[in-house]
């Protein structure tokens, strides 16, 4: 099961394990992962400093498929553990996998702390829409009036948005992308592996069994094209078959509008330009949706800041350089049992 | 104490063994401090002592009413003092509400000082009394004496220039000096100590000491009514070396730091705020300068997740909470058995079930602790008997958990944390270290092989090349770690868990008698925090004759290996414990010994003549 280091380049067939992949034939997962393990060749991340943290779902499977250190924990719970890990060893490289119902069901808790602490990890949810390994639910992101064997009349739920929520938490690197993106994903998963704190990226994910196409009016060849708009900083939000569509800002109902450029005037002076450090901007690409608005694409949000365990440990060399100790020196522990009032018994 | 000697001795002091004071008032006013102040002076006169905080849930109470009542009890002596003591010698009441909460308390003939300024009307009704209990003869079992120490304060303090807040805020001092008086304590400690805490503010410093004097001079002075003397409390037989006081609380921080010394390891803290357990977690985060990352996670379930990771990622987790924490964490404890990884979790128990009574101790949590998890789930399980014995619980726990790969769960309780007592500051330098292993060598790595002494799986962790494994909370195949469903390779990891875990029993010292013989007619068995009262309780029969013995579990599980051979040699067993029969249940279904229930779930500790008067009733049976 374990591989040995060579000193050749590693190849995206290096970051598989001996495991065999047991998700549905035709599921998502298997893009993503083939994805995933581009990413790591590209990286040419060191597989003993690699970990790869989930929770419990189909998507949670993912560590078994990863040649690096691998940990399937508990529903949920993933980014508390890894946090931990992170903690622990600053040096590690730390990917969390989860799903929908795992991170913004059971595991919405910590998935909120997690991104407005800052902890450095790439957080990879797999959004297919649906609860697959319980055979079927409808999930906190299942659309109202999704039939599902507990919702057979249709749910009545309204659904939260991943990446919504991410940035409503607190979380200073948001992306999107989607199972079948082959060219894009490893740039967006580059991108987010590359940013120092918590980075979310959504990825849409096709669950063939239980909910199958449920993104096909924007992921199939025909429609993406005018139904995707792939947000790249510094440059205009334009989109289209024939890239003439726009987003514009109508001030009047501070909210994105689609503009074809070149239409009644339009000229592209009036597209918006994408600034992924604008938090507004963001949030208002996050939240767009067919029929009247594309879906965003890439990177949304990035702006930096100092993760989280950067800062624990700077406060405990802070520390530790008041009480006057040196690299590697260890405090008394015969010194501190003897801090404070003492008396001596003849 | 002397209870009728009514003779005044203005210069002579009554000489006692022990006694017991209790500061009792307002949320407001102080009385923790005073206690502890209380407890630094008596420790410096050479007495043995133990101190029972003893505070309101409500942060701050409506000023004057029963539940916002806060007291700290204080039980010292010229012997060996076990217990905070059953009974009150003297008990200062700063208002009608302490009074009324603690009478109950006072030895019959004991000694009540009360603030008369604060008994006017409004504060007599908010206590419940329909009329003030110093006006009719509810209080003629005891010696009572009425002092207006408001008044008494606010005129010491007046120099200082401070409002009427502020300078009643001083009185807590001004019946500290009466109390130090009545008692011959020295103030200096005090002072010292006052002037540290309110550096910057000297005005309010020096109101305290002013405050302090002045209740010291008012004892010497003022004409005190009869029955009411100075005492002497000579200085205990302890044995020497170097003393400090020290809370359950604080030895468990140590403890635990000197255990990761001994490890050569660092410790990942991770916890959720809980009464009465979140002082620990600012203890060790006061403490960065050490071996120790602290971490305040969202809730109880994430600090063990984070604690967990930390193991993974080659330090050691440690998570703390108090029952109902540790009730949420416990999915994520199965995971730590499954992947057998260090983890220690320290519970400071608390009355249950669900929220009950936060403040309150009790010892309710052993079943949750041994089994109270999904699936087969053995771990370890060590408790605490005292705040000093902490220290070595830490320890031991780091010790187990790294040597055997296994969570460790650790049992302290409300009574234990909070309460004080001297204790004898060990010598680092005597402890033998127990550095841990990491797996480093790639050849023939596999993440589920075993020690072939201690059934430990190797501890492998991240940033080592050639050893990169999954492991998860899937079921394991023997040695390769690959997931399994395989019936037979369940039952063998089932067995394996098991047997990792009783392992240890191996490496746990036998079971030692504390006081008496090793067989004969009764043995009384407690764990944890009971041991203060049993073992004066069982000292005080064997004074008057009757063959009984003590016997204190560390270890609850395993069970040490010798327990059950141990009982065996006893005609009766007993086991008193602050829960409905938790440990008395465990004994009988593992060493099938008929061991009887002594109980109690008050929310306080047990009573020295409780378990006397158990004791009695089993002799005499």
């Amino acid at each position: 099961m374990t591989v040995v280091d060579t000193p050749e380049k590693l190849q995206a067939k290096d970051y598989a394990s001996d495991q065999e992949v047991r998700w549905c034939p035709g599921c998502g997962d298997y893009a993503i992962l083939k994805a995933v393990q581009r990413t790591l060749a590209d990286l040419q991340a060191p597989r003993e400093k690699t970990v790869f943290v989930s929770g419990i779902g189909c998507a949670a499977r993912f560590p078994y498929y990863v040649s690096t250190y691998g940990f399937h924990t508990i529903h949920g719970r993933a980014p508390a553990l890894a946090t931990g890990v992170k903690l622990a060893n600053p040096e590690l490289d730390v990917w969390v996998v989860t799903g929908d119902g795992d991170a913004l069901s059971i595991g919405g808790n910590h998935l909120l702390h997690v991104l407005r602490r800052n902890v450095n990890l790439q957080i990879l949810l797999f959004n297919n829409e649906i609860y697959g390994l319980t055979k079927g639910q409808y999930s906190p992101t299942s659309h109202a009036g999704t039939r599902s064997p507990s919702t057979p009349t249709g749910s009545v739920e309204a659904p939260v948005n991943a990446c919504a929520f991410a940035l409503g938490s607190g979380a200073r690197f948001v992306a999107r992308s989607v199972d079948t993106l082959q060219k894009q994903l490893p740039d967006v998963l580059k991108r987010a592996q590359a940013y120092e704190g918590a980075s979310f990226v959504e990825i849409l994910q096709n669950c063939i069994v239980y909910n199958d196409g449920v993104f096909g009016h924007f992921t199939d060849k025909a429609t993406q094209a005018d139904a995707q708009v792939h947000v790249v900083h510094g440059e205009p939000l334009i989109f289209g078959k024939n890239r003439d569509k726009g987003l514009r800002l109508n001030p009047k109902t501070i909210e994105l509008e689609v503009v074809t450029v070149g239409e009644g005037g339009v000229g592209e002076d009036e597209v918006l330009v994408h600034d992924e450090t604008n938090l507004r901007l963001a949030q208002m690409l996050a939240a767009m949706e067919p029929p009247h608005l594309p879906v965003a694409m890439g990177v949304i949000y990035n702006d930096p800041a100092p993760s989280y365990e950067t800062l624990v440990h700077q406060q405990r060399r802070e520390v530790r350089e008041k009480n006057g100790l040196k690299d590697g020196q260890l405090p008394d522990i015969n010194e501190l049992l003897r801090g404070g009032y003492t008396w001596t018994v003849e | 104490m002397e209870g009728s000697a009514a003779l005044r001795t203005a210069h002579k002091r009554i000489e006692l063994e022990h006694a017991v004071v209790r500061f009792a008032g307002d949320s407001g006013d102080g009385m923790q401090l005073t206690g502890s102040q209380f407890t630094l002076a008596t420790a410096l006169a050479g007495n043995d002592l133990s101190t029972f905080p003893d505070f309101p849930a409500e942060i701050r109470a409506p000023a004057g009413t029963t539940y916002g009542v806060s007291a700290f009890q204080i039980h010292f002596g010229a012997r060996e003092i076990k217990t905070s003591g059953d009974e009150l010698d003297v008990l200062v009441a700063m208002n009608p509400a302490a009074l009324k909460v603690n009478l109950d308390e006072v030895k019959p003939g004991g000694l009540i000082l009360v603030d008369v300024g604060a008994f006017g009307d409004k504060n007599v009704q908010k206590a419940g009394y329909e009329a003030s209990p110093l006006a009719d003869d509810s209080l003629k079992a005891y010696r009572v004496v009425e002092i207006d120490m408001s008044r008494h304060t606010q005129e010491a303090v007046k120099p200082f220039g401070l409002s009427k807040k502020e300078a009643l805020r001083c009185k807590n001092m001004w019946a500290l000096g009466l109390v130090y008086w009545m008692f011959g304590r020295d103030r200096s400690a005090t002072e010292a100590w006052l002037k540290g805490k309110f550096a910057g503010r000297e005005e309010i410093a020096d109101a305290n000491i002013a405050a302090l004097r002045a209740g010291e001079a008012f004892g010497e002075t003022a004409e005190m009514p009869t029955g009411v003397h100075t005492y002497a409390v000579p200085p205990a037989h302890i044995d020497a070396g170097l003393y400090r006081n020290v809370t359950g609380t604080e030895a468990m921080a140590w403890g635990l730091l000197a255990g990761m010394r001994l490890a050569g390891l660092e410790m990942t803290f991770c916890s959720y705020p809980i009464t009465p357990a979140s002082q620990l977690l600012h203890a060790l985060a006061g403490l960065k300068q050490f071996e120790v990352t602290t971490f305040q996670a969202e809730d109880e379930i994430a600090a063990c997740a984070a604690a967990i990771g930390a193991s993974y990622a080659g330090k050691v987790g440690v998570t703390s909470s108090s029952g109902p924490g540790v009730a949420l964490k416990t999915e994520a404890i199965g995971l730590a058995i499954a992947t057998e990884l260090p983890l220690i979790v320290v519970n400071s128990q608390r009355a249950g079930p669900s929220t009950g009574m936060p403040t309150k101790t009790e010892q309710s949590d052993l079943y949750q602790a041994v089994y109270g998890r999904n699936g087969d789930s053995p771990l370890i399980v060590l408790a605490a008997r005292s705040p000093g014995d902490c220290f070595e619980v830490g320890i031991e726990a780091v010790r187990l958990a790294t040597r055997y790969m296994t969570p460790v769960i650790v049992l302290t309780d409300g009574y234990i944390v909070n309460a004080s007592q001297p204790w004898r500051i060990p010598d680092f330098n005597d402890y033998e270290p127990f550095p841990a292993k990491f797996a480093t060598d790639p050849e023939g790595f596999h993440p589920y092989t075993r020690d072939a002494e201690t059934l430990a799986r190797p501890w492998a962790i991240p940033g080592t090349p050639g050893l990169e494994h999954r492991i998860g909370g899937l079921e394991k195949q023997d040695v390769t770690g690959n997931v399994s469903y395989d019936p037979a390779n369940h039952q063998k990891m089932t067995d394996l868990r098991a047997e990792k875990v009783r392992h240890a029993a191996d490496d746990i010292p036998e079971q030692t008698v504390e006081q008496g013989e090793t067989s004969g007619r009764l043995a009384v068995v407690g764990w944890g925090s009971t041991y203060g009262p049993i073992s004066r309780a069982v000292h005080n029969l064997r004074a008057q004759g009757h063959g009984v013995s003590h016997i204190h579990l560390r270890h609850i599980w395993p069970l040490p290996r010798n327990l059950g051979e141990l009982l065996g040699g006893f005609d009766k067993v007993i086991v008193p414990e602050m829960n409905n029969g938790q440990l008395v249940t465990l004994l009988r279904a593992e060493l099938m010994i008929p061991a009887h229930r002594v109980d109690k779930v008050t929310g306080k500790p047990f009573k020295i003549s409780e378990i006397e008067a158990a004791m009695r009733a089993e002799l005499e049976d």
